[in-house]
């Protein structure tokens, strides 16, 4: 059952894809057992993250760099990821409609993906999404983000090449100072560069990189412009991404991506194991007794949890 | 790790007409109820809502034409998710068609036609009962 | 009179009820409106005299005593000799001006043998590829007897080289003929979604027409600013007025820029288009604040000189958004409210909505009510005797006042991101509009709107109307008359005169007598827009919600 699954994924088939991608982010059983099986035949595809600001014009740079990438006769995968509203739970995601001319393309597969409450970043539904996508053969695979965050910077740590788009003038310049995205990004895009203080823009990121510590690497993180709804600096774009992959491969630098992504995905797993283990696991009325002695101050949050977890290991 | 089954759904607009007041008003009020919801734009061919839905793995697809040409959009819809073994994603439709053509339609295999006038609350009440999660409904998986 | 005039909910010092009393538009309304509401009004300054500035009161001194509004009733379905036969039916019947609605493979610019064409051939007006087509849609009708108007935006310069053409065909010169092209792109972006080309390439158009109309076909309206689609679309009665005028300046700008011309040469042939929606008082406020708003932004902002050039002449339609699929008859009652609130207003035109329209195409029956109801409003029952009788009204006019100060609210907001083409790339009227569109949906369902037939007084029973059909077989001939066109014309004049176009559109030349030329040499309507693709490139929906 599942090695017909795996083949079928693995031969291309959209449908039974995009179905375990929804196994996934619903959470059904069976689901989790055919990405183990899946997992062994990813790790191939180049990743590439996209981050900014909403209103940056970064769908429409997606949709650019895709006909780029099909040009360049590469296959695609795109997950296009939008906050699930916190009130009703659901989302409108609206990326998508900036791509829909590639969606009778079957070098590219499109994936909208809603936040549903993840906390502390992206959680297995995203990767597991890329890593489906991955399977399926896709040479690059693009994750858009929305926000300036610590979200946003976890998808510099899931990719390859993390870019990040801003407009000029915008002051996001600033926010990303403070999310350390400043640190992470290999690639700046000030998008939307026909308006005015583009170059200006520009010129202020070059300084505030500049004054960074060397921290990434020898990668000289690059600024450039691009006005994506011209059409206009997304071959640039291209090379440079391509450029950096191929500094990457060329150094280190691949391999300690890769190990860094595969250390994320182990602490999530243990993480969400321990959590789900726990949820099934440990007695409620023993957990409420400990939530008690919390409110009563007979204990303390860090001893609590070493009496659950203790409990846990030991069995 | 908290895991929730959302109805997915993607809302289009087949065919060359623009007006796109009523699906966008149907976009917000998924969204309000809960339901993640995929907007294609308008202008869209058969092909291009068909080939989404299917990326998107949704549940349900509605169509909305206010040109006329819903008798020919709506059924080729339904027609390539059959071909591409997608017939149990389930299509329903709004615009200005009359009676007859309702029948028509729902030989077709699209499930429910809504006139204009019809509130939202019987829309979502209607999807509400007809509509499950793939998922729970033991898809051709 | 001395004091201030109280509420009378103040004045009793008792409870009003809690209900809320609002506009359609959910403006919220007193109970009372006194001499205060309007004690910052000067007539002078803001009123005036119809036919003086600012034309709160009207363009003409004497409006409908010179002269009725022109009954002219938007029309086209099938093939051009369907309609051309509903055309003279209308002419018999005591219309005054045509006004002409194209399918929508004409409307979005391809032939009917396009694949995106099939199943929407004739479906929503009339097809029309080339200027074989157009010729048979005004088969016996004088060019220089009536005055035209095309609905149509992406492709309008093609359609309005086909209306000159044909001109010459028929040996009238071009400033013996009258009419208007829609021709306002910005809206559709905003609003109708009927776009081609991106916004600056579109826009640019937009200024061609315009500047050749101005030199050429001086009685030629070459845009109709319209706050119809934006209404349709689901905005406030305010921020149809806001956006319709912010297109309009920004329509100036562009033309004053692109095309180094003086304001007062091409702004008197502007025109606007509204939307006529059942808030009585509302409608009547809107126009008179958009004679008023215009006739200060083109004085004090662009500066123009000439009268002229100061005042808004405008189109209506009566609103079909407002129609009910329910109880049909009842739509007529709607339209004859709708109808007598825009001559109260001032317009120059009206365009009548048929009960039918929720249902299919007009019926000739809903059609000839719909004109009766206009010339019932003119001809029987006196609201043309004297002119602007709800003046001094002082609820209209604080009315007008309110819905003036909110517009230019808008305005200086969308001033302040860059203007209209700025805040149309942003998605600020888009999303604003959705956002009007869903709350008056949620509360016609909680009921809080009255939609009778719809949420209140219910029938069970439903009167059967009798609608009107498209011959399935429409699409078929028609493909056959494209094709016949294509294969009997000279290719070699239309590559030619394609090129040229290309050319003109590359060194960004003025497109209309390229354009002209290529409809001439039987160029198809899709042919024509195909050079516009390639060389200018396709706008597609960015999904603002």
């Amino acid at each position: 059952m599942t090695v017909e699954l795996v083949n079928r994924i693995l031969e291309g088939d959209v449908r039974t894809a995009a179905r375990l991608m929804r196994g996934i982010e619903d959470g059904a059983a069976d689901a989790f057992g055919e990405m183990a099986d899946l997992y062994p035949h990813t790790g191939k595809a180049y990743i590439v993250g996209i981050t900014g600001a909403p209103g940056g014009g970064k769908s429409t740079l997606v949709d650019t760099l895709i006909t780029t990438f099909r040009q360049r006769d590469m296959t695609l995968g795109v997950v296009a990821i939008d906050p699930t509203s916190p009130f009703t739970g659901g989302a409108i995601l609206g990326d998508r409609v900036r791509m829909q001319k590639h969606s009778t393309d079957s070098g590219v597969f499109i994936r909208s993906v809603a936040t549903r409450g993840w906390l502390g970043g992206l959680a297995r539904a995203a990767v597991s999404i890329i890593h489906i996508m991955d399977a399926m053969g896709k040479d690059i695979i693009l994750v858009e983000t929305v926000g300036i965050g610590q979200q946003e910077v976890d998808v510099t740590r899931l990719a390859d090449t993390s870019i990040f788009v801003l407009t000029p003038g915008s002051g996001d310049a600033i926010q990303m100072m403070k999310a350390g995205i400043l640190e992470v990004a290999d690639i700046f895009v000030v998008n939307k560069a026909d308006l005015e203080g583009a170059s200006r823009s520009k010129m202020e990121l070059q300084a505030m990189l500049g004054m960074k510590s060397g921290a990434c690497e020898e990668w000289e993180p690059s600024v450039l412009l691009t006005e994506a709804v011209n059409n206009i600096g997304i071959e640039e774009l291209v090379d440079e991404i391509l450029k950096h992959q191929a500094f990457l491969v060329s150094g280190e630098g691949m391999e300690k991506r890769r190990k860094e992504r595969a250390r994320l995905e182990l602490t999530e797993a243990i993480e969400s194991s321990l959590k789900d283990y726990i949820d099934s696991n440990v007695d409620k009325a023993f957990l409420e007794k400990l939530v008690d002695d919390l409110v009563q101050r007979r204990t303390n949050p860090q001893a609590a949890a070493s009496q659950i977890i203790g409990k846990s290991i030991k069995r | 790790m908290e895991h929730q089954t959302k109805l997915r759904v993607l809302v289009a607009k087949p065919g060359l007409d623009g007006h796109d007041r009523g699906v966008k008003i149907i976009a917000r009020a998924f969204r309000d109820t809960g339901y993640e919801v995929i907007y294609t734009g308008v202008h869209q061919t058969p092909e291009q809502i068909v080939s989404a839905a299917i990326q998107e793995d949704v549940d349900l697809i509605g169509l909305s034409c206010l040109s006329g040409a819903h008798l020919f959009l709506f059924n080729e819809v339904v027609r390539q998710l059959i071909e591409q073994d997608a017939g149990d994603i389930i299509v329903i439709g709004g615009g200005i068609i009359p009676e007859e053509d309702i029948t028509r339609l729902k030989g077709a295999g699209i499930k429910e036609i809504f006139l204009p006038g019809t509130s939202l609350d019987e829309i979502l009440k209607w999807v509400e009962e007809n509509v499950k999660p793939l998922s729970q409904r033991g898809g051709s998986k | 009179m001395k004091g201030t005039y109280e509420q009378p909910g103040q004045a009793t010092g008792g409870k009003e009820e809690s209900k809320r009393f609002s506009t359609v538009s959910d403006l919220e309304i007193k109970s009372l409106y006194t001499p205060e509401d309007i004690k910052d009004s000067d007539y002078e300054a803001d009123i005036g005299h119809p036919g003086s500035y600012p034309f709160t009161r009207g363009c003409q001194p004497d409006m409908y005593r010179g002269r009725l509004w022109t009954f002219r009733m938007f029309s086209g379905f099938g093939s051009a000799e369907d309609t051309n036969k509903r055309y003279h039916k209308l002419l018999d019947e005591g219309e005054t001006g045509l006004s002409v609605a194209f399918d929508f493979p004409t409307l979005m610019g391809y032939d009917s043998d396009s694949p995106r064409a099939h199943a929407e051939i004739g479906k929503c007006g009339v097809a029309i590829d080339t200027l074989f087509d157009y010729g048979v849609l005004f088969n016996k009708i004088p060019l220089d007897k009536v005055t035209t108007s095309q609905t149509i935006n992406p492709p309008a310069s093609i359609t309005w080289a086909m209306h000159l053409a044909l001109a010459d065909k028929q040996g009238v010169p071009w400033d013996k003929i009258g009419g208007t092209i829609q021709n306002d792109m910005l809206k559709e972006f905003v609003a109708q979604k009927t776009f081609m080309l991106p916004l600056e390439p579109s826009i640019k158009i937009v200024s061609d027409t315009i500047e050749f109309g101005t030199q050429y076909v001086p009685r030629w309206n070459t845009v109709s600013i319209s706050g119809y689609h934006i209404r349709e679309a689901g905005s406030t009665a305010v921020q149809e007025l806001a956006f319709t005028l912010a297109d309009g300046i920004a329509y100036v700008q562009d033309v004053i820029e692109r095309k180094k011309m003086d304001v007062d040469a091409f702004a008197p042939r502007l025109s606007f288009f509204f939307d006529s929606h059942i808030d009585f008082f509302e409608e009547i406020a809107k126009v008179r604040a958009a004679r008023r708003i215009w006739a200060r932004v083109m004085k004090e902002r662009f500066k123009a000189r000439d009268p002229r050039s100061w005042w808004m002449r405008f189109h209506s339609q009566t609103a079909g958004c407002s129609l009910t699929a329910q109880q049909p008859l009842n739509n007529i009652v709607r339209v004859a409210v709708q109808a007598l609130a825009m001559t109260l207003g001032g317009t120059q035109s009206l365009h009548t909505d048929s009960f039918d329209e929720t249902l299919a195409l007009p019926s000739d029956q809903a059609v000839t009510v719909a004109l009766r109801t206009q010339q019932i409003i003119a001809d029987e029952t006196g609201i043309i005797n004297t002119i602007d009788p709800l003046a001094g009204s002082y609820f209209v006019e604080a009315l007008t006042n309110e819905m003036e100060e909110k517009a230019l609210e808008y305005i200086e907001k969308i001033d302040k991101m860059g203007g209209m083409l700025a805040a149309i790339e942003q998605g600020f009227p888009q999303m604003e509009i959705s956002e009007a569109a869903y709350n008056y949906q949620k509360q016609v369902d909680r009921g809080d709107k009255v939609l009778v037939g719809v949420n209140k007084y219910i029938s069970e029973e439903e009167t059967p109307i009798e609608t009107l059909k498209i011959d399935e077989k429409l699409e078929e001939k028609q493909i056959k008359c494209v094709q016949e066109v294509r294969r009997t014309r000279d290719n070699r004049t239309v590559a030619r005169t394609l090129n040229e176009l290309r050319q003109a559109c590359k060194d960004d030349k003025n497109v209309m007598p390229y354009v002209i030329e290529a409809v001439r040499a039987y160029a198809t309507e899709q042919e024509i827009c195909d050079v516009y693709r390639e060389v200018y490139g396709e706008y597609r929906d960015p999904g603002f919600y």
